[in-house]
Order: structure tokens, then C-alpha cells, then sequence
């Protein structure tokens, strides 16, 4: 039996994240991060969402070095072609590449997606925070202008509001934040009513700080977890209204490729081709999922009540 | 230093505060005691601001308070709440809580008042990046109590600040109270449903039942029993029936 001395104190990363005693805010801040992340990646299913998420954005960006063909490139001779070495997942009616259009579209169906969330998550928080807060006159205003959004049916209202403007991916988002932002508000309303009655708001009043302080600072950040995983949760639904639009021909317009506008321009050919129209399904269908699978994974981490 | 005038505060139909008059000189410590509902800790959230629905006179160091309290008043009175579980952010570290009056005051060298008022209540450097609920109970109020002197007030008002905590606890807290007055001159304004606690800290105690103050005596009437109000002395017998079983 080999007597192995203890090495020199050598404290490694991993050490220094999970300390009990951190030396400093720095030190603080990494370890709970680290901390959070080491919880998620014990969720497979999330982890997995994670990674098929991050891979797909990321294919979407590298499409100009990916992608085989010009997306945008017709040959005529060539339509409706099941995958082969040439086009790997065929052509579609025009006789442009599937594959190549799938990144491409990536980027349009993507990135409208991710357009929609930055506009509407800090909008419907901001109301709906400051609505619960102030209470009274303010609240009732603002809460009836939220019902009245609520009223409309979805995709109605994100129909009628790009055929007012004009049918295009710009007015599609607008559209599409248009009618997702009133369930954000609703739900920080619901929990900021909940966190301004506490003893540990009333001892915020008392430091002297100010109401937006208050809001932004102390009640803001409560909201944020369930929040956080009602966005990615709703992502595949924004994706798929994205895509409705696209297939009534109100969102992106042709010959730019996007995965709802590609199902909607192939279901002629789905008894007789039926890979044409299947595969950007498939692509919708497995960015819902992954973006639900980690809205799921961060319920679990972000959400204080679990802990 | 503290002088409150015909208090008075309703909620709708509830006279919660009714016609509420006495004084604390600098350096000095007030208790309330009375039941539940007896209108105590309504008293000390009209004077502290939370509860705006009051009428009658308040002075602070001789000046008259609005309904509206400047920024600077928060500077010269704190508060401790009853609870400890509830009176700190969830989500945020003891350095966050300790660091947030100082931000909202401009007040400077955040790190070293920080290290010092943890040592003042006798908590470990090593909780300072703990979250609330890493903490005991014991820890978490004195946590707040370091809170409430961050901006070194003149005034505290203790919202039953023991009555969450273990017997054993309590006491420890009350001594670091009783501490800090001495050390800081801080004048103290307190409510408390236990009259041992309260005599423990004040030398003045007013007693509350139905949203009138009954009864003001000092803590040496109440150890030898001059007692005028049935209701004190009906308090004082349980808190020694208690005590002496």
C-alpha cells in the first residue's frame, strides 16, 4: 500500500465554484451560477432539449458554409426529387434544394422567434409589474388594455393586423408580439400582487428606495423564473403561429424560404411526395420540442419553490 | 425624540387606533404590549410610514411627519419585522440585503461596512453570501437587525422582533438589542405581546387593549405591581403564571 501524501493545497476550479465561504462578489456570483448549471445537466431531457436547440441555431448560421445549394436557385427539370447524394433531402415543386432552404428558412422561422421573445417578454414583465405595484387606477387601466388584447383569438388578430400593414416577416413579428405579450403581464401581475405584501418588500420601502427601484430590483426579478420557462414553453407555440402565417401566405413572403411558407407552398404534393411538405414538419416539430423540453429542465432549476 | 399625538387610524369600518398619545426621549426605549389585535403594531407602521391612513400628530426629533416620508427619515428610523423567514428577499444573498441601503443612500465603502456590521451582530463573515433560507432563524433576524443599522439610524422600531424565535434564541437576540442601544445611543420604539421582553429593553411601556392605550408605566411599577388597569395586571399575571409554572 502506497502511503500517498496529500499533494500541495492546490485548489481546483471546481473547488473554488462550490466553496462555502467565497471571497468575494466574483466568487459568489460564479459558484451560484455553476451551481444552477450543475442541477440543470442532471435533467437529461432538458439537457438534451439544450443541445438540440443550440444546434439548430447554430446550423442556421453557418446555412451560407452548410448549405449545398442556392435556396433560392429553381430547376425545373429537377422538381419533387426524393433525397439523393445531389440534394440530400430532394427538391420541392420549384426544384430547389430542400436541404439548403431548411437552413436558410432556419434563419427566417428562428429568428423571428427569438425577434418575438426580446420584444415580449420585457414588455409583458414591465406592465404587469408595475400594474400589480401601483395597484389602483393604473392597474385597472392597464390590466383592461390587457384584457382586451386577450379577447382576440391569436392568430385573428396577428392575421388582421399583417393584412392592415403589409403581409412580410417585419410585420409578422409585430403581429405575432401584438398578441403574445398579454399572458406575460397577466402573470407577473399575479405574482407581483402576491410579493408586494411581504414583510421583506415593506423592509425595501423602509431602506427608503424608490417604487421603481422596488419594482425593478427586488420584485422584477421574483417574476423572472416563471417567466423565463412561460417564454421558452410559448417558443413553440410563437413558432408555430410563425408558421400559420407563413402557410396563410401573411408571413414571410416568396421566394424567401421559411419552414411554415414551405409546408404551405408542398401540401399539394403530400399523398404523392410526401417528403416534400414532411420535412420542414419535421424541423417545426423538433424546435417546439427542444424549446419545451427546456423550458421544462428550467422550471425545475429556476423555480424557488422546488429547491 | 419620538412624539405621537391623538393617533388615530381606521381600516373601512375598524378603529384600529384609537386616540393614541405618548413620548420617547433620545436614548430611551417605548414598549407597547397588548393581544393581538390590539392596534400595537398598527402603531408602529402609521409612525414608520408603511400605513399612510392615519390622523393626529407625529414628531420625529421635533419635526412634524407628513403622510409621505422623505428619503432622509428612512435614514434615521429602521425597522425589524416580527418574522425573520419573511422580512428578507428570497432571492437575494445577506451581502444584497445589507448592500441595498447603502446603494439607495449613496453611502460609500459598501465592502468594509458590510464585513462590519456582520462582526457588530456577531455573525460569521462566512454567511455573507448565503442565501436566507441557509441560515437559522436566529441568524436571519439578526441578519435584518444588521439591515435596519446599515444606514445607522437614530430610531428602531421592533415589531415584536423575538416572538418568531426559540426561547434560547430570543434571549440571545435581546442581549444583542439591549447591546446596540448602549453602544449606538439608539432610541428604541417597541412592540411586543410578552411583557418580560419588553420590560428586558424599555423603561417605559404602554399597554393597548381595543386600540386604546389603557395604561403607561414604567418598568419598575410593573416589577413591583403598581398596576392601575385591570388589563395590565391581567397581562402581567399570565406572563408570571408563565414564567413561574
Amino acid at each position: 500500500m502506497s502511503a500517498a501524501l496529500p499533494g500541495p493545497a492546490t485548489l481546483s476550479w471546481r473547488d473554488w465554484l462550490l466553496t462555502d465561504t467565497p471571497a468575494s462578489r466574483a466568487q459568489a456570483a460564479w459558484g451560484r451560477r455553476y451551481r444552477l448549471w450543475r442541477d440543470f445537466r442532471a435533467n437529461t431531457l432538458a439537457t438534451g432539449g439544450l443541445v438540440v436547440a443550440v444546434v439548430l441555431i447554430a446550423l442556421t448560421l453557418a446555412a451560407p458554409w452548410l448549405a449545398t445549394h442556392d435556396p433560392g436557385v429553381q430547376e425545373l427539370a429537377n422538381r419533387l426529387q426524393p433525397p439523393s447524394m445531389a440534394h440530400w433531402l430532394g427538391t420541392d415543386e420549384l426544384g430547389r434544394d430542400v436541404f439548403s432552404r431548411l437552413l436558410y428558412g432556419g434563419r427566417v422561422t428562428l429568428g423571428m422567434v427569438v425577434a418575438v421573445v426580446l420584444m415580449v417578454a420585457p414588455l409583458g414583465l414591465a406592465i404587469g409589474c408595475v400594474a400589480g405595484y401601483a395597484g389602483g387606477a393604473l392597474d385597472r387601466v392597464l390590466m383592461r388594455v390587457t384584457d382586451v388584447f386577450l379577447a382576440f383569438p391569436r392568430l385573428i388578430l396577428a392575421l388582421a393586423f399583417v393584412a392592415a400593414i403589409k403581409p412580410g416577416v417585419t410585420s409578422a413579428i409585430f403581429a405575432i408580439a401584438l398578441t403574445a405579450w398579454p399572458p406575460y403581464a397577466r402573470l407577473a401581475r399575479a405574482e407581483t400582487l402576491t410579493i408586494r405584501g411581504t414583510d421583506f418588500i415593506a423592509a425595501t420601502r423602509l431602506t427608503g428606495a424608490s417604487a421603481t427601484r422596488i419594482v425593478f430590483c427586488h420584485v422584477a426579478p421574483l417574476c423572472l423564473p416563471s417567466l423565463v420557462v412561460r417564454v421558452t414553453l410559448d417558443m413553440s407555440s410563437i413558432i408555430l403561429t410563425a408558421a400559420s402565417l407563413g402557410f396563410l401566405g401573411m408571413g414571410a413572403q416568396p421566394p424567401s424560404p421559411e419552414w411554415g411558407a414551405m409546408i404551405a407552398t408542398a401540401r399539394r404534393f403530400i399523398l404523392d411526395q410526401w417528403w416534400v411538405p414532411t420535412i420542414p414538419g419535421i424541423a417545426i416539430f423538433v424546435a417546439s420540442l427542444s424549446f419545451n423540453l427546456l423550458g421544462d429542465g428550467l422550471r425545475d432549476v429556476l423555480d424557488p419553490k422546488q429547491r | 425624540m419620538i412624539e405621537v399625538e391623538g393617533l388615530h387610524v381606521r381600516f373601512d369600518d375598524v378603529h384600529a387606533v384609537n386616540n393614541v398619545s405618548f413620548a420617547v426621549p433620545r436614548g430611551s426605549g417605548f414598549g407597547i404590549v397588548g393581544e393581538s389585535g390590539s392596534g400595537k403594531s398598527t402603531v408602529l407602521r402609521a409612525f414608520s410610514g408603511l400605513n399612510p391612513d392615519w390622523t393626529g400628530t407625529m414628531r420625529l426629533d421635533g419635526a412634524k411627519l407628513g403622510r409621505q416620508r422623505e428619503k432622509q427619515f428612512f435614514r434615521r428610523v429602521q425597522m425589524v419585522f416580527q418574522d425573520p423567514y419573511g422580512s428578507l428577499h428570497p432571492r437575494q444573498t445577506v451581502d444584497r440585503a445589507l448592500s441595498e441601503p447603502l446603494l439607495v443612500h449613496g453611502i460609500g465603502d459598501v465592502e468594509a461596512r458590510i464585513l462590519r456590521a456582520l462582526a457588530e451582530v456577531a455573525l460569521p463573515p462566512s454567511v455573507r453570501f448565503r442565501y436566507p433560507h441557509q441560515l437559522s432563524g436566529g441568524q436571519r433576524q439578526r441578519v435584518a437587525i444588521a439591515r435596519a443599522l446599515m444606514a445607522e439610524p437614530e430610531v428602531l422600531l421592533l415589531d415584536e422582533p423575538t416572538s418568531a424565535l426559540d426561547v434560547s434564541v430570543q434571549a440571545e437576540v435581546l442581549n444583542l438589542l439591549a447591546d446596540l442601544q448602549q453602544r449606538r445611543g439608539l432610541t428604541y420604539l417597541m412592540v411586543s405581546h410578552n411583557l418580560a421582553v419588553v420590560a428586558h429593553l424599555c423603561p417605559m411601556i404602554g399597554v393597548m387593549l381595543g386600540g386604546e392605550m389603557v395604561e403607561q408605566l414604567s418598568a419598575d411599577d410593573l416589577r413591583h405591581n403598581r398596576i392601575a388597569h385591570a388589563h395590565t395586571a391581567a397581562l402581567r399575571a399570565l406572563s408570571t403564571e408563565l414564567e413561574e409554572p
